[in-house]
This record gives C-alpha cells, sequence and structure tokens, in this order.
C-alpha cells in the first residue's frame, strides 16, 4: 500500500492515505449470532471489503438484525476522468439577479412554482419560492423584477400548466419530495410529456428540484436544470434570467 | 401545580375565554350544516359497508344517490329510516338494491317523522353499543396488560403494504414502541371516498381501510400480548372523509387519531365550510369512543419560523381545545401538537424549545401533548440528525411530554428503514430512562431566558386570540396568519359535499354520543 495520494486511484481515507475504511450499517434478515455475524462478515468480502469486522449486533426483533461493521475498501476509482454534468451559470446573489433583469429583460418575469402530483411536501417549493427563503436566503417573491408564484401542494400537472399559460410564466419550478418507488420520476416525465403535447416547450424555462433530484437525472428526462439538495432562491433564479436572455426570449 | 415559569394564568384565562368564543362562533355555522362526509359516516355507522361491482363504496352510492334526489338536506337517516318502515329491508339491504338501480328512495312512501326516527334510532343504539364495548376492550387491555410509561414512544410504519407495515410494527413493539402510526398514503387525504379491503399498494403510506386497520389491530394485539404492555394504534381521520374514518377507528379500536380542520385547511387546500363541520362528527365519534385525538400545529413550524411563530401555534392550541369540548371531548383525549423545529444553529435555541414545551404542558397540563420532532432543518447528515432528536428527546421528558413521535435520523432521505427505527427507540429509551426526575429536581431562573420566553409567546398568542374574537377566525385564515398560508371561505376542495340543514334532518349519533359513554 503506497502512502502517496494519486488522483488516479483513489480510496476511502480513515486515519491513514489510502488504508480504504469504510463504515457500515445494514439489516440482514436473519436472527441475532455467531452465524448472523458471519454472514455480515462474507457480505463485506463479496463487496470487495479486506478484514471486515463486526463491531455491532444488534437484535430487531422479529429475527432481523441490524450490524455495523468497519472494513478496508479495495477498489479504487480514477478522480481524474470524472465528468458530472452541471447547471451552469454563473450563480449571483439577489442583487445581481435585480439588476440583470432590469439590464437585460427589461420587464418582470413570471415565475410558477409548485409541488405537483399526490406530493403534499412544500417545504422545497416554499424555500425557493416564498418571501422567508430558507436559511437566510431569500425566496423568489421577495426579489425585485420577479413575480413569484406558489401554487402550492397536490397539485395537478394538468392545473399546474394551465395556470402557468394564464399567468404567462417565462418559467416553472415543480418540487418533489416524495421519491418512494420512483414516483417523481413518473409524475415528471408526465409534465414534460403535457408541456410537448401543449407546443409550450420552447416558450417557458422548465426546472424541477428536490433531495433525490440531480441536474443530471432532470436533463435527461427533458428539464433545462435539476436542482438537488443545498439550492437556494438565487441558484433558480439566476438559472433562469440567464436562460431568458440566452434564449432570446427577453 | 405552581408555574416553573411563572406564567400569568389571568393571561391563559383571558386567552381561553376568547378561543371559546371563536370557537363557538364557528359553532352556529356548523350546527346548521351538514356534508356528504357526514352522512356517509352515519350510513356506515347504521351498517352500510362494501363495495360495488365498479370498487364503489356503497355509503357513496348511498349518499350519491341521496344527493341526485335533492335529499342531502333531510340527511341520510331520514331516507334509509323510511325505506326500512315501508321495505322491511335492513340498511345493508337498501343501500344493495339503491347500488342495483332496483330502489329510488325518493319514491318510497313517506311515513312520519316520528316514526322514522323511532326506526333508525333502534339500529343507531345498537352501533353506539358496539363502540362502547370496543372501548371498555381498551379500558380491558391498559388493565391488564398495563400500558409504557409517558411520554409514550411514537413511531410510524409507511411501507405501503399492509402486511409489511405489520412486520415493522411488531418489530418496533418488540424495540419498546407505545404507539404505531401507519402513515396513509400520500394524497388519500383529496379522496372522497375510502378504499376498501387490505391494500399493498401505496406512496409513501398505506391506505386507511377499515380492513387495514382490523389487520393491524389484531397485530398490535398479537405483540401486546407478548411484550407484556397495551400498543396503541394511531391512523388519520382528516382529509376529505374525516369522519368516516373516525367511524372505522371506533369500530375497529384505534387509539390516537389525527383530527384537525385547521391543518386540513391550511396544508392540502380543503374546503374551511366542509371541514370544521366534518370535524365536529369526527370528534364527537373520536371523544365517545375514547380516541385521543392528534392535532396538526406543529407543521405551522414546517412553513413558518418557529421561533417567531410560536405563539401561532398555542393560538391555535387553545382554538382546536374549545372545538374539542364543544363535540365533548374530554382533555385527556387533546393531543394538542407542537413541536422542536427551531433552526439548530440558533445560539441557546435549546433554551427556547424547553420553555415552550413546558409553557405548553402548564397551560394544557392533562392534555396528553403531541410533541413532533425535527424535520424542517434534518438535512441527510444522519450523524447530526440523530443528535437534533437526542436534543429533542431530553426536552421531552424534562418538560413531561406525552405522545413523543420520534425523530428518525434518516428524516429528509427516506420513510424508516427497520433499522432507523431500531435507533431512534433506543435513543429514546437511552435519555427517558436516564434523565427520567431531571425535570422534578430543576427550577428555572426568575426573569431568566426561559422564562421571558414563555411569557412572551403566551402575550403574543393571547393578544392574536383577541384579534381573532374581533375579527372572526374565518377572515384570520383568509389573510394568512396560520403558518403564513392564505386560504378562502369558498376555496379548496369538498365544498361542494356542503349543504343547510333542511327542518326534518336529524343525526341520531350526535345525541347517542355527545357528552361521552354516559
Amino acid at each position: 500500500m503506497s502512502n502517496a495520494l494519486d488522483l488516479t486511484k483513489v480510496k476511502p481515507y480513515g486515519d491513514t492515505m489510502n488504508d480504504g475504511m469504510v463504515q457500515f450499517s445494514f439489516t440482514l434478515p436473519v436472527p441475532h449470532g455467531d452465524e448472523g455475524k458471519e454472514a455480515a462478515r462474507q457480505l463485506l468480502i463479496k463487496m470487495g471489503i479486506e478484514e471486515p469486522q463486526v463491531v455491532d449486533a444488534k437484535d430487531l426483533g422479529v429475527g432481523y438484525t441490524m450490524f455495523t461493521l468497519y472494513g478496508k475498501c479495495t477498489h479504487t476509482v480514477d478522480y481524474t476522468s470524472i465528468h458530472v454534468p452541471k447547471v451552469e451559470s454563473d450563480v449571483m446573489d439577489k442583487y445581481g439577479v435585480e439588476d440583470f433583469i432590469n439590464e437585460n429583460i427589461k420587464r418582470d418575469i413570471v415565475i410558477v412554482g409548485a409541488c405537483t402530483g399526490t406530493d403534499a411536501h412544500t417545504v422545497g417549493i416554499d424555500a425557493i419560492m416564498n418571501m422567508k427563503g430558507f436559511a437566510g436566503h431569500y425566496g423568489l417573491e421577495r426579489y425585485k423584477g420577479i413575480e413569484a408564484v406558489n401554487l402550492g401542494s397536490q397539485v395537478p400537472n394538468e392545473e399546474f400548466l394551465a395556470k402557468a399559460v394564464e399567468l404567462n410564466a417565462d418559467a416553472i419550478v415543480v418540487s418533489q419530495v416524495v421519491t418512494q418507488k420512483d414516483v417523481h420520476v413518473k409524475n415528471l416525465t408526465n409534465l414534460i410529456e403535457l408541456i410537448e403535447a401543449e407546443g409550450l416547450r420552447d416558450k417557458m424555462v422548465v426546472i424541477c428540484g428536490g433531495p433525490r433530484i440531480s441536474h443530471e437525472l432532470a436533463k435527461e428526462l427533458g428539464f433545462d436544470a435539476g436542482f438537488g439538495p443545498e439550492t437556494y432562491a438565487e441558484d433558480v433564479a439566476s438559472f433562469v434570467v440567464n436562460e431568458i436572455v440566452d434564449k432570446d426570449r427577453v | 401545580m405552581k408555574s416553573k415559569l411563572n406564567l400569568d394564568f389571568s393571561v391563559v384565562d383571558q386567552a381561553r375565554n376568547s378561543a371559546k368564543n371563536i370557537a363557538e362562533d364557528i359553532q352556529q355555522f356548523i350546527d346548521k350544516h351538514t356534508t356528504v362526509a357526514v352522512e356517509r359516516t352515519v350510513v356506515r355507522l347504521l351498517g352500510i359497508d362494501g363495495i360495488d361491482d365498479i370498487e364503489r363504496p356503497l355509503p357513496n352510492v348511498v349518499v350519491d344517490h341521496i344527493k341526485e334526489i335533492g335529499g342531502l338536506a333531510e340527511g341520510a337517516s331520514f331516507w334509509i329510516g323510511n325505506a326500512m318502515i315501508e321495505t322491511g329491508k335492513t340498511p345493508q339491504e337498501i343501500a344493495e338494491a339503491v347500488s342495483a338501480g332496483e330502489l329510488d328512495l325518493s319514491k318510497v312512501k313517506q311515513s312520519s317523522l316520528t316514526e322514522v326516527q323511532a326506526v333508525i334510532n333502534e339500529v343507531a343504539v345498537k352501533t353506539v353499543e358496539t363502540i362502547k364495548g370496543k372501548k371498555e376492550e381498551r379500558d380491558n387491555y391498559l388493565e391488564t396488560l398495563g400500558e409504557g410509561p409517558r411520554p409514550y414512544l411514537y413511531v410510524i410504519v409507511a411501507t405501503g403494504n399492509i402486511y409489511e407495515d405489520i412486520l415493522q410494527a411488531q418489530a418496533a413493539a418488540r424495540q419498546g414502541a407505545d404507539i404505531i402510526a401507519v402513515i396513509r398514503t400520500t394524497g388519500q387525504s383529496l379522496l372522497d371516498y375510502v378504499p376498501f379491503g387490505p391494500t399493498t399498494e401505496g406512496f409513501g403510506g398505506t391506505y386507511a381501510t377499515q380492513e387495514n386497520f382490523r389487520l393491524m389491530r389484531t397485530a398490535l394485539d398479537e405483540v401486546g400480548k407478548e411484550v407484556g404492555k397495551y400498543i396503541r394504534l394511531c391512523n388519520y381521520c382528516s382529509g376529505l372523509c374525516m369522519p368516516e374514518i373516525a367511524a372505522m377507528g371506533a369500530v375497529e379500536r384505534l387509539d390516537v387519531m389525527l383530527n384537525d380542520a385547521l391543518y386540513g385547511i391550511l396544508f392540502r387546500d380543503i374546503n374551511m365550510q366542509r371541514t370544521l363541520v366534518d370535524q365536529f362528527f369526527s370528534r364527537i365519534i373520536n371523544g365517545f369512543a375514547g380516541i385521543i385525538i392528534n392535532t396538526g400545529e406543529d407543521n405551522y413550524l414546517t412553513t413558518a419560523d418557529a421561533v417567531e411563530e410560536a405563539h401561532t401555534v398555542l393560538a391555535s392550541q387553545f382554538i382546536n381545545e374549545q372545538f374539542a369540548l364543544l363535540a365533548g371531548l374530554p382533555e385527556e383525549q387533546m393531543g394538542l401538537g407542537h413541536a422542536f423545529e427551531m433552526n439548530p444553529n440558533i445560539e441557546d435555541g435549546f433554551l427556547l424549545e424547553l420553555a415552550q414545551a413546558q409553557m405548553a404542558k402548564e397551560i394544557f397540563p392533562d392534555a396528553p401533548l403531541k410533541y413532533m420532532p425535527p424535520t424542517k432543518y434534518k438535512t441527510g447528515d444522519i450523524f447530526k440528525g440523530h443528535i437534533q432528536d437526542a436534543l429533542f428527546n431530553m426536552v421531552a421528558i424534562t418538560t413531561g411530554q406525552s405522545l413523543q413521535l420520534l425523530g428518525m435520523l434518516t428524516e429528509a432521505i427516506h420513510t424508516p428503514l427497520l433499522q432507523d427505527r431500531a435507533l431512534s427507540i433506543e435513543n429514546a429509551k437511552y435519555i427517558f430512562n436516564n434523565m427520567r426526575h431531571f425535570g422534578d429536581e430543576i427550577e428555572y431562573k426568575q426573569d431568566g431566558v426561559i422564562q421571558q420566553r414563555a411569557q412572551k409567546v403566551l402575550k403574543e398568542a393571547a393578544d392574536m386570540l383577541v384579534q381573532i374574537e374581533g375579527e372572526g377566525l374565518i377572515p384570520t385564515i383568509e389573510q394568512g396568519k396560520f403558518a403564513g398560508v392564505k386560504r378562502a371561505m369558498d376555496g379548496g376542495k369538498g365544498l361542494d359535499g356542503v349543504t343547510l340543514k333542511g327542518e326534518v334532518y336529524f343525526n341520531p349519533f350526535i345525541p347517542l354520543m355527545l357528552g361521552g359513554a354516559k
């Protein structure tokens, strides 16, 4: 084991370069006991983990056991060859966005947001849209030059689009928090299909966001951008105003 | 009880009085109206159940028929009772005949109101006896098996599949849980019917159906006997079918049910007229059946700021308390909601949370308060999340909370895995045991941060209630004073199911159940 960092062969770091140390916790549907521990250990070996150690095993009460283990990863990745698609826009702060609208768009823009389908969790859309924003980042409602309309939760895709058309939206923002059984993917796909069927795809910026959404997934589904965790109103606003200018929709 | 917070109880009395006037004002509206959901509940309590060949629940078939013949204002009891006299059939047989298109309730010969009331009352009394029997069953279990100490450890299961839920619920009970809540599938609150039979598919939760209630009740009784304590079952009587689900819960011996019109108005955009009328009947049923209700004030703090808007939670608790009293629901069954939702980066935030939790306990001493864990500032950092939950548990044991909805380290990631729940239970058990009498040993500094915080929140809530009393509850909601959400009197879902009661309207269950099992 070399102690030097080689970015073409990166592996986990515990307390020594290239020690490969990984922490695991999972449950096996087997009773608590020595056989269970051995099963957990063997599973790690199959995962490419050397020297697996079971440090804790807990009986979960239905003949299942939760394990905590440590072990050393044998695999490496080439960090130098990684390419992750990202939203390509320079993020401006609130005042930057307001100035940008003033100088380059010269009118108020309309952004309509909603938490669509059966999803009732408005935490995400509220953080982006509402006056107050989140963690000290004001929401779009507070931006001069942006008319932000938050339709709230459980909005059917059809209703969402109808409202966007009625308000002449420059951009629509859809939040999806519930992701069990990939319900968000189905719902987002359905929205894009509706937008395309209505011939609206080139008329507005279409964005989605949520804890399990990546830009890559969003692009794959046909959205202009996707925003994951730790995204604030200024990220969304910067992208929208740049798109409006870049695509000549001023 | 001596207030540790040096609260001015004349302010509490004043706030309570304002809330009473607010609730009584709304009650006048409630008393004049009925809804399709209330009538479907009556129909269910008269013994109508099952589905037709396209899976429409018979209670919907019957009440839709009554609506079509323009008879909703008279109430389902009137039409069913009348048909019972004329045809000699049971309510279920009448429902089947209506469903088959063989019976038009408007074409049945009209008997006198007194006769109709007599025949209906006979059926209603039997149902009420059944529900009373379920309450006695619970009391009996509590006496023979006993229960865990408060705060009760309250965990959720939410797999979508009732059989998988049962496995998870039994595991949780063996790990130490006292209350199992089966989360409903997302969207059920907006269905204007209750699905039928056992279900194995759902998103973010499992359908509330009577059969699912029964299956889970049986499973919890079984595991309760094994672990030697009664395990309570919780579900949701909220949304468009609020009273129907309350009735199912009463019959299947649920112990805790979420029930809050304000929550539905604000967070599910359910029409306020509809859900306030529905809530009244739901709470009568919950009250009679010995079911603890949970109200949803804690949710305000997921959209509004937990420091700035704390008084709205307290104001809403006062209003919910009065609505509950009007429906005959005793304080011992009022699981008023509050939450530990402040930004964890606030300096001395723990002191503010402690102050508010202690305040709620002192103002509602006999209510089994429902204390909700941090959710808004959970990030996916499971390690920090586990510590946030530990602080929440410390506040709960120190201030004597009752229903402790355990936080999950994986909040904001997924519905709880088996192991997540086990870790949460272990966290709570450790802290509750290790700090069991901590609260009895400490007092708060005179005019310190904690006392001042509680006094401030109480004062703001009392002021808000005076204002609502002047303006009315409905305009207050229309202005967005709760949770920062605005809702209109005629907006939202379900308004078309509301109607003024006619002259002959009667609901036999209200007089039979109001005021508890006296």
